[in-house]
């Protein structure tokens, strides 16, 4: 038998037993990130496709809630730092190296960026509102002119908080479970997918939800072979890998897993999607809060299986 | 220079007093530690091993903490010496994920708090306190540049291993064994 | 019998208004956070030895600017620790900031509703209490019939008070329950007892022999070091343990001995020393006396015999011997330290004592040295008066040959018998938690309940001043001065303890309790000076310095005055025995009607489904009273259950279960204990660290966290030669409720 115990009585809260020093606000953080840059993506997309008119919940409607998702989310992240007065401390450097600080640095973009955009659409979406302060009226505007040109900032950008609510946990070498490149493309195609099912759920257009039921069709497509080649690419690699998959091949996480991400996040929402391009009938809602219930279940149990998996010595 | 610190595995008896040490040489609040003791059994009764290994921080040559650190809060000071300033860090988290070794952990006033390699005993030329304290000496520590140092000394008479080496963080705590 | 004295529940241990609220945790941070890093230069030091255990380690104890005790470090110039404290040194500023500590006088009383309480008294109160009490004690019964019973450096000046008073009944726990069958071998063998610290030479040694001496976990400090230093120079380590104990582990033999047959297998290593000539033959021929006797004696214990009863292979026994041949006479066989385990202790340990003369071990560098102590000389005062009886009067002719007096005994003597014309009837009880300390809880609470009068002087609320009609709070060792520590060694040192800090709480240091005890008694003559600074003053200059001077340097050595550390080559040695000779054959154990060699004894199995209960020491924790250390809880806050994989599997049970223990006698322990399932330990036995399980609750920390095996000790098999109280005959089964105890 072997037997490894740390007799120095050492119970670090956060620590020990395992890692437990990211609770509800990361994930929830990165869901939030992850939707906001899917619709932000869409949004983006269509407007450089021109297809403003087909797409009015993608380009206008949807965007008008990111301000609120990036806020949200930013607000969780607060709350998560242990030592918040310091906040601040993350505005006075720029650290490439760090997933933590240009993924600050881009919702500190991509915000105002997301308002703007929300600005500008009001109008489309409510026809009678009005700004009352002419100087705000000149300021949109201006700003206008540079449509296109922020149209593709804004899918720039999207791309990359996508990718970065992935690579926030691949960074970290130390936990087997998040060490895997393909977390970012994941994250990145799970964010679209949750942005997609946003829209689904908003618009008021058949058209607009077919087209939308396609494209989340493939990115569940996409998202399913990702986790599987992550999987198989954990059982390929080292033992510590090997041991941080059976997190869900076996071990605490499994039934949650594939009942409740692969399952009804992703299997099930895929059959209804087809369902409804065949033409069944079936209430167009249940898809995408499937899939959005499914990729908030997936980033909570990919944070904290992720935390209990550890190198072993 | 290079600090490291070489932990004699033969030698300690997992008395835990470099634990001690260090809380009251650094006020390490109750309740938490910056350094540790593992036990290792290997065997069945009554072909055994144990192993005994006083932890803490390596000081990674290569440390994923400082990397991943948003604020520049972790950083590397002189010696290699892997640190955290109070006033800038805002207890993200990160480096504490970052860390394979679990060395790092939250102070109860909110910023992360880890070993130091009692960088301020280090200037006035003493060891580190828990270097200092080992009843069984088996503790040694200096500068890797300087070949007479004792911790070079002994990892050039020793067989000695760091700990998780494919992690790749090149760690500067060495384990006699 | 009535209940005369309950044991006081903790609601009741001061006025309730005083107390902090029970929900201090471990985590709770007992002391401020200050982040300021400080030097040493910078702060100020005071001098002190360390009392967390009897090693009595010299250090320096720092306080930061605020004037706090920030931490406390070894003298570099101290023999006993080298500048290095041990965990339970270092963490002994936990002593000190322990919220939970006594805080002042206490005295039973009984209310109208007839419940007993303790209520706070000044200290006024509380000694004209005492005073009155022994007074008419000694009037009606005669001064003999008080005993101090004390460990800990205030039994100097409790003992003195005592003394004067006209008693002599002054025991430790430290002999009967600990050293005692040891001192009584060697001095039946050497002439001289080992005493602490011990003499062993571990530091120049070859070959270091620990029969159930777990040093590493047994912290002694002086000795862990020098094991440190012989592994480094390669010294060979055997160790005798039926558990992988830390040093097994280092050691180059284990052998995992069946418990309670240590003699078989050291009775046939002398045998085989012997049978192959691998003894030091000019040695025996010159200082030994006895020598065809013990050749006789031990030739029917081979080492396949031996492998029958101790399950240790006739090859590793005889690869032992020989190692243990080649090294001499730089070998150790180590004496041990608390020996009192099986009853036939002292001939135990006379067979360690044998194997070191045949060795030529004694007196011989990596051996044992020859020990060198400064006698410290008090003023000059009046005669104690003669006290006509002891403790000795109630053991019959029994236990001549102690050479102090046992804490048993002294139970013994207080419990009334018709053979015995006057009883104890009062205790003073210093620094010993008898009832976590001494075997057999029952009759030491018999012993309690005849008592007239119960002085407890102490520190914390330990399980003892439950029992008590009087607790006088001593302040901590950081708060006070205490006699000269004088130490034995390769040479002789004596070091000063001085207060760092102001006590804390209505807190007094036992000088002054003593003193002032001793004026209300009519005997200020035995403390002459007006304060313990002038007392200390006046002794340091008898040793050619000055509290003043010591105060400074807080500890000095002295060089070496009589003959040298090791016997000179054909040096003329007079041992301090009836022959004048190391006796391998004893006289004095032959005048006593005892085995002149030793020779084996069985003792008793475990019954099937039962586990012999053997304990022993963390190296973080000093028996009980460090188990509400805040620092230290930090470091282990509770006692676990060694089990072997196979007993566990039998009985179904999971590693970090809690479960119950209970012993032959039916005693189920009062908590549960968590299961550690560890191949460490032998499937005949299970293993705990002793000084858990604490009933007070006013122990916030430590209240109800694992057990405590002296309750589960309660069959002792008392050493008929010098009255130890063996304590390893007990034996215990698992249980997964604690049904039973409400029956009883
Ligand atoms: N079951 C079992 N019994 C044993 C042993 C065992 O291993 N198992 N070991 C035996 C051995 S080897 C020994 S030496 C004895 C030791 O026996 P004890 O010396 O009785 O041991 P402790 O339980 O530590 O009790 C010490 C008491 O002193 C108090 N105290 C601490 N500091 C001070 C102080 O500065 N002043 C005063 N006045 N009081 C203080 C503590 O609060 C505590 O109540 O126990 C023996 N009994
Ligand atoms: N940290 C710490 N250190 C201490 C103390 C403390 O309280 N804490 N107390 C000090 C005091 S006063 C004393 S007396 C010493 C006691 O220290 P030792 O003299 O070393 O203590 P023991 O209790 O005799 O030894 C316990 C060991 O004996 C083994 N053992 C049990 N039964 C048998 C048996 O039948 N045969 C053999 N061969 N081994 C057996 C146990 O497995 C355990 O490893 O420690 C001193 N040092
Ligand atoms: S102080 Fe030394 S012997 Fe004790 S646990 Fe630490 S490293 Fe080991
Ligand atoms: S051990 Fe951990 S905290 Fe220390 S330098 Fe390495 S990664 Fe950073
Ligand atoms: S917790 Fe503090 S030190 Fe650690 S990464 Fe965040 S800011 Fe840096
Ligand atoms: S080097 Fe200093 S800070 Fe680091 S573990 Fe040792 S005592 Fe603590
Ligand atoms: S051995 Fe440890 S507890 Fe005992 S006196 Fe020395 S430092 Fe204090
Ligand atoms: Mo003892």
């Amino acid at each position: 038998m072997r037997e490894e115990i740390i007799v120095s009585g050492r119970s670090n809260p956060l620590i020990d037993p395992h890692l437990e020093i990211w609770e509800w606000q990361i994930p929830s953080y990165l869901f939030l990130g992850g939707l906001a840059a899917g619709i932000l993506f869409f949004a983006g997309l269509y407007t450089i496709m021109k297809k403003e008119k087909e797409y009015k919940t993608a380009v206008a409607v949807a965007p008008l809630i990111t301000p609120f998702l990036l806020a949200l989310g930013l607000f969780f992240l607060f709350l998560d730092l242990k030592h918040k007065l310091y906040f601040w401390q993350l505005y006075t450097t720029i650290k490439l190296e760090s997933p933590m600080s240009w993924g600050a640095w881009v919702l500190m973009i991509i915000t105002p960026l997301s308002i703007l955009w929300g600005a500008m659409h009001l109008k489309t979406v409510f026809p009678r509102w009005d700004w009352k302060y002419p100087l705000i009226e000149e300021i949109l505007d201006f700003f206008g002119k540079y449509k296109m040109q922020m149209a593709w900032l804004m899918t720039i950008m999207s791309v990359i908080l996508g990718i970065y609510t992935g690579i926030l946990l691949s960074a970290f070498n130390a936990r087997p479970l998040w060490n895997t490149s393909i977390l970012g493309p994941l994250f990145l195609t799970s964010g679209l997918s949750t942005g997609a099912a946003a829209i689904i759920l908003m618009s008021k257009s058949h058209a607009e939800r077919l087209t939308f039921a396609k494209i989340d069709l493939m990115l569940i497509a996409i998202e399913i072979f990702l986790i599987v080649h992550m999987f198989m690419g954990f059982r390929a690699s080292t033992q510590v890998q090997i041991e941080a998959s059976k997190l869900f091949l076996g071990g605490e996480f499994t039934t949650i897993f594939w009942v409740f991400v692969m399952g009804f996040g992703l299997v099930l929402p895929a059959i209804l999607e087809v369902f409804e391009l065949q033409k069944i009938k079936v209430p167009h809602q249940i898809a995408p809060v499937l899939v959005l219930a499914g990729g908030l279940v997936f980033r909570f149990i990919m944070v904290h299986a992720g935390q209990i998996s550890r190198w072993l010595y | 220079m290079r600090y490291a610190m070489a932990v004699d595995t033969k030698k300690c008896v997992g008395c835990s007093d470099c634990v001690v040490a260090c809380q009251t040489e650094n006020n390490v609040p109750i309740g938490y530690c910056r350094d540790w003791v593992v036990e290792v059994t290997d065997g069945t009764y009554p072909q055994l091993e144990l192993e005994l290994r006083s932890e803490r921080c390596n000081h990674c040559e290569n440390a994923p903490c400082v990397r991943c650190c948003p604020t520049g809060a972790s950083f590397i000071s002189e010696g290699g010496i892997v640190k955290v300033k109070e006033n800038k860090c805002i207890g993200c988290g990160a480096c504490i994920t970052s860390c394979p070794y679990d060395a790092r952990f939250v102070h109860p006033r909110g910023y992360v708090d880890k070993c130091t390699f009692c960088d301020h005993r280090v200037k006035e030329g003493l060891n580190p306190a828990c270097v200092a304290v080992c009843p069984t000496k088996c503790m040694y520590f200096g500068d890797l540049d300087d070949p007479n140092s004792d911790v070079s000394k002994v990892l050039k008479m020793r067989k000695s291993k760091t700990l998780i080496p494919e992690a790749g963080t090149i760690p500067h705590l060495y384990f006699l064994i | 019998m009535a209940n005369r004295r309950d044991f006081i529940k903790i609601s009741a241990l001061t006025t309730g208004g005083l107390m902090l609220a029970g929900l201090s945790s471990r985590n709770a941070a007992v002391f401020g956070q200050n982040i300021t890093y400080k030097l040493p230069a910078d702060l100020k030091r005071t001098p002190t030895y360390c009392e967390v255990c009897f090693w009595k380690c010299a250090g320096w104890v720092y306080k930061n600017e605020s004037g706090e005790i920030q931490k406390i470090i070894g003298n570099d110039d101290d023999p006993a620790c080298n500048g290095r404290l041990c965990p339970r040194g270092t963490g002994g500023i936990g002593m000190y900031y322990d919220e939970d500590r006594l805080k002042e006088p206490l005295l039973r009383v009984t209310d109208s509703a007839g419940k007993q309480t303790f209520k706070p008294v000044s200290w006024e109160e509380a000694f004209d209490f005492i005073a009155q009490k022994m007074q008419k004690i000694k009037a009606e019964h005669g001064p003999e019939c008080t005993a101090l019973l004390t460990h800990g450096s205030g039994g100097d000046y409790f003992g003195r008070l005592l003394k004067a008073y006209g008693s002599n009944n002054i025991a430790a726990p430290s002999y009967a329950q600990c050293r005692g069958p040891r001192e009584v071998a060697f001095i039946a063998t050497f002439g001289e007892g080992l005493d602490s610290p011990e003499n062993t030479d571990i530091r120049d040694t070859r070959c270091l022999v620990l029969i159930g001496s777990h040093l590493g976990e047994n912290m002694h400090n002086g000795q862990v070091q020098e094991m440190s230093d012989a592994i480094d120079r390669g010294a060979t380590i055997i160790t005798v343990d039926p558990r992988f104990s830390t040093v097994a582990s280092k050691s180059k033999f284990w052998l995992p001995i069946k418990p309670s047959t240590d003699l078989a297998l050291l009775l046939t290593w002398i045998n085989v020393l012997i049978e192959n000539g691998w003894y030091d033959k000019d040695y025996v021929e010159k200082y030994t006396y006895g020598f065809e006797q013990l050749k006789a004696e031990v030739k029917k214990y081979s080492p396949e015999w031996a492998f029958g009863i101790t399950t240790i292979a006739p090859e590793q026994i005889r690869a032992t011997a020989r190692e243990m041949y080649n090294a001499s006479p730089a070998v150790i066989i180590h004496p041990g330290r608390h020996v009192t385990w099986y009853g036939d202790d002292t001939q135990r340990l006379r067979a360690v004592a044998i194997l070191n003369a045949l060795l030529g071990s004694w007196g011989r560098r990596g051996g044992f040295y020859r020990n060198e102590k400064k006698t410290v000389n008090h003023h000059p005062m009046p005669p104690f008066p003669k006290p006509t009886r002891t403790w000795r009067d109630a053991m019959g002719d029994k236990f001549q040959l102690a050479d102090l007096a046992l804490a048993n005994g002294v139970c013994d003597a207080t419990i009334p018998s018709v053979t015995l014309d006057c009883h104890i009837r009062a205790w003073i009880v210093n620094g010993t938690n008898l009832l976590n300390t001494l075997p057999d809880q029952k009759k030491t609470i018999e012993a309690i309940h005849n008592l007239d009068l119960m002085v407890v002087v102490d520190t914390m609320p330990m399980e003892i001043t439950g029992y008590a009609d009087v607790v006088l709070p001593e302040c901590t060792y950081l708060e006070r001065y205490d006699s000269i520590r004088s130490l034995q060694g390769r040479e002789g040192s004596i070091a000063l303890r001085m207060p760092a800090v102001e006590p804390k709480y209505n807190t007094r240091s036992a000088w002054w309790m003593a003193k002032q005890l001793a004026q209300k008694l009519d005997l200020k003559d035995y403390f002459p000076f007006d304060s313990q600074e002038e007392e200390l003053d006046w002794e340091f200059k008898q040793l050619g310095t000055s509290l003043e001077e010591m105060q400074r340097i807080g500890l000095r050595r002295y060089k070496r005055e009589f003959d040298d550390l090791y016997y000179a080559p054909g040096e003329t040695v007079e041992f301090m025995t009836n022959s004048g000779k190391i006796e391998l054959y004893s006289t004095a154990f032959a005048d006593q009607g005892f085995d002149p060699v030793p020779r084996y004894t069985k003792h008793e199995e475990p019954a099937p489904g039962f586990y012999r209960l053997i304990y022993g020491r963390a190296p973080m924790h000093t028996f009980s009273r460090t188990a509400n250390n805040p620092n230290l809880v930090d470091l282990m806050d509770e006692n676990t259950c060694w089990i072997n994989p196979k007993v566990a599997k039998e009985w179904g049970i999971q590693n970090d279960q809690y479960i119950w223990l209970e012993n032959q006698d039916g005693i189920v322990s009062e908590f549960p204990i968590k299961a550690r399932i560890t191949e460490r330990i032998r499937f005949d036995s299970i293993y705990m660290v002793h000084g858990f399980g604490h009933s007070n609750k006013k122990l916030s920390r430590t209240y109800g966290r694992g057990i405590s095996d002296s309750q589960l000790i309660t069959r002792v098999h008392v050493d008929p030669i010098m009255g130890g109280t063996g304590m390893r005959g007990n034996f215990v089964t698992f249980r997964f409720d604690q049904a039973k105890k409400q029956e009883l």
